[in-house]
């Protein structure tokens, strides 16, 4: 089963662009910078945007095409979105909010709210809070209702759009394995964390300025970004550890000094550009130095983009005059550096 | 609290900033406040305290009672039926003129109740446009009937309603709406289940603003209902008579009014005006 979009939105001032994108089940990140139509593509796959032109399939069943006059409105998708601005419903109880769509799907009050209950402790909100209003709860607390608001009637499609953003970091991992192994068949994550790329992504659709630069597999997608933004983006380094105070001991046994305090399993993030690279050991004010063995060098324009192995399988940018200057190639070994204020701590 | 001429205006609200405010502005302000105040001083002055239970058990008063209740409460009723839908249309709709239209509904509410009255007269009197169509199919003459009352005081609240639920829809917006159709709700139960009870507290502000105009409409209701005991004669047409006859039943019937209407606007402030 898939979801096919191939068509185009308009709205005021610009289009979005698919071209035969086939989103298969599991998850799939879509990432881009601001703007360039992330959350349009999920709006128009939920069917609160319409297609202008072209055609959309859920699970091969066509939703949307305006050349043959169908549109599947989006109650009847089984597209459920958690919304940026989460949009629970304020005069409603956690627990309801939940039960919402178990209710419309024809389940009768007490057994939606026992389903809406075993979700909301599988999303890690406390039972205390379930009969009380979204708006007595914190932030973080509203988000994790809002997804397991959109997971309740076990949709087709689960269209996230920016999940993590302000959940706190202990609801961070839960809501991660909830996605993971979410009861929807497709999960389209719409996400600025390359921890989610890192973490949860099976497959990577990079948009840029309403169209699909970048298609496919992590990997794939890292080595094609499309655009800039995607190749930053991508680029950026994503190392498991564990946090004591600002020592961050990877699992290879390195430990990197980082800037932030933190307790306990965290993922280290970096953009490749901050990897510095010396032929001899730095004395600088680095405080994270290893050496490291190259594996292959990329080209891309002025670009360089250099695959280390060793303790720290990560990924540094230079320009190609420095990669030309430093000689670099695959097999040779070099000193990494890495500021400790560059790191970004995500537990 | 360096201004002398600072106000404490509302005992539940913060105290304001300071500003640079002239005192004559300060000055006529409380003239004005006093115009307003006065002629309530001047009913509770005259007001006959020890007679009120025996004037208002009055047979004519009672009887203008019921027929102000059938009728306040029917032209009421009326406005959350056809204002709620109007309201949803002037929110979610996108109109070809709205300008227009806003103004065509909200006519009523600055429209001399005569005029308006004269107007029903012409659009639903025996001889007027739709009116004469009433009467030869179905039958029905709505001037000087209790229905025509209910007609009049319909016309001059609907807006009230549906001035103050379509602001609570615009303000709602149709982000819940999008929210509850991709968790399988269509059109109907997104209305029943996240709209209406969305905007619940503006629904019980508007229908207690219409109920309250409804209740005080004189102009139009004498013009196209008539003035008939016990069909037509509301409280404020008794009133409007008794000043004459007996002007101190008058002044216990406006106290009644007034009472009522300044129940329903302490009530607004507190649940709905001061969100």
């Amino acid at each position: 089963m898939t979801v096919e979009f191939d068509g185009r939105v308009a709205r005021s001032g610009w289009t979005l662009q698919v071209d035969q994108l086939a989103i298969a089940e599991g998850v799939t990140a879509v990432i881009g910078a601001n703007g360039t139509g992330k959350t349009t593509l999920g709006r128009a796959v939920a069917g609160l945007d319409r297609l202008a032109s072209g055609r959309l399939e859920i699970a091969g069943a066509v939703v949307d095409d305006p050349a043959a006059g169908v549109f599947v409105p989006a109650h009847r998708r089984r597209a459920a979105m958690v919304f940026q601005d989460l949009r629970l419903f304020g005069h409603l109880k956690v627990i309801d909010n939940v039960a919402f769509g178990l209710r419309r799907a024809g389940a009768d009050r007490a057994s939606a709210r026992r389903q809406a209950g075993t979700l909301l402790e599988r999303v890690g909100v406390d039972s205390a809070a379930w009969p009380r209003r979204p708006a007595a709860l914190s932030g973080g607390q509203r988000q994790r209702v809002a997804v397991a608001r959109a997971l309740a009637p076990e949709p087709e499609v689960l269209i996230v759009d920016e999940p993590l953003a302000s959940v706190d970091s202990s609801g961070r991992a839960r809501l991660r394995s909830l996605l993971g192994d979410s009861p929807a068949r497709h999960v389209l994550l719409i996400t600025h964390d390359p921890v989610d790329v890192a973490t949860l992504a099976e497959r990577v659709v990079v948009l840029d300025s309403g169209a699909v630069v970048g298609r496919g597999s992590p990997a794939e997608v890292t080595a094609r970004p499309g655009c800039e933004w995607g190749a930053t983006f991508l680029g950026a380094n994503v190392v498991p550890g564990r946090a004591r105070g600002t020592s961050v001991t990877t699992e290879a046994g390195l430990v990197l000094t980082v800037a932030s305090e933190a307790e306990g399993p965290v993922y280290v993030t970096f953009p490749a550009h901050a990897v510095t690279l010396h032929h001899d050991r730095p004395a600088g004010s680095a405080r994270n130095t290893w050496p490291a063995e190259l594996e292959r060098v990329d080209i891309d324009g002025k670009r360089a983009r250099v695959h280390l192995a060793g303790p720290l399988a990560v990924r540094a940018d230079v320009t190609r005059r420095s990669a030309d200057e430093l000689e670099l190639r695959p097999g040779l070994t070099v000193w990494a550096s890495l500021k400790a204020t560059e790191l970004i701590v995500v537990t | 609290m360096s201004s002398p001429t600072r106000v404490r205006a509302d005992p539940g609200t913060e105290p304001r900033p300071a500003s640079q405010l002239p005192a004559a502005v300060t000055w006529v302000g409380f003239v004005a406040l006093g115009l307003l105040l006065l002629p309530i001083v001047g009913l509770l002055q005259r007001a006959p305290w020890s007679a009120l239970p025996s004037i208002l058990g009055e047979s004519e008063v009672l009887e203008a009672l019921r027929v102000s209740l059938i009728v306040s409460l029917a032209a009421t009723a009326a406005c959350i039926v056809l204002g709620l839908p109007l309201a949803f249309v002037l929110a979610r709709r996108r109109l070809r003129f709205p300008r227009i239209v806003r103004a065509v509904v909200m006519l009523p509410m600055v429209l001399p109740p005569v005029v308006a009255g004269t107007a029903l007269l012409f659009a639903l009197g025996r001889r007027g446009l739709v009116g004469q169509w009433l009467e030869e199919w179905f039958g029905v003459s709505l001037p000087f009937t209790t229905a025509g009352s209910v007609v009049a005081a319909a016309f001059v609240a609907l807006p009230f309603f549906v001035v103050t639920v379509e602001a609570a829809l615009r303000q709602a917006g149709g982000e819940l709406d999008e929210a509850a159709a991709t968790l399988g709700a269509g059109a109907w139960a997104t209305l029943m289940h996240v709209t209406l009870p969305t905007i619940r507290p503006a629904l019980a502000a508007g229908t207690a603003l219409a109920w309250a105009r409804a209740l005080g409409e004189f102009g139009a209701t004498l013009t196209f209902a008539g003035n008939f005991p016990g069909r037509t004669r509301t409280l404020p047409l008794e009133t409007y008579l008794a000043l004459e006859r007996n002007p101190e039943a008058a002044v216990a019937i406006s106290l009644v009014l007034m009472a009522v209407a300044l129940a329903v606007l302490v009530t607004l402030r507190d649940r709905w005006m001061s969100r």
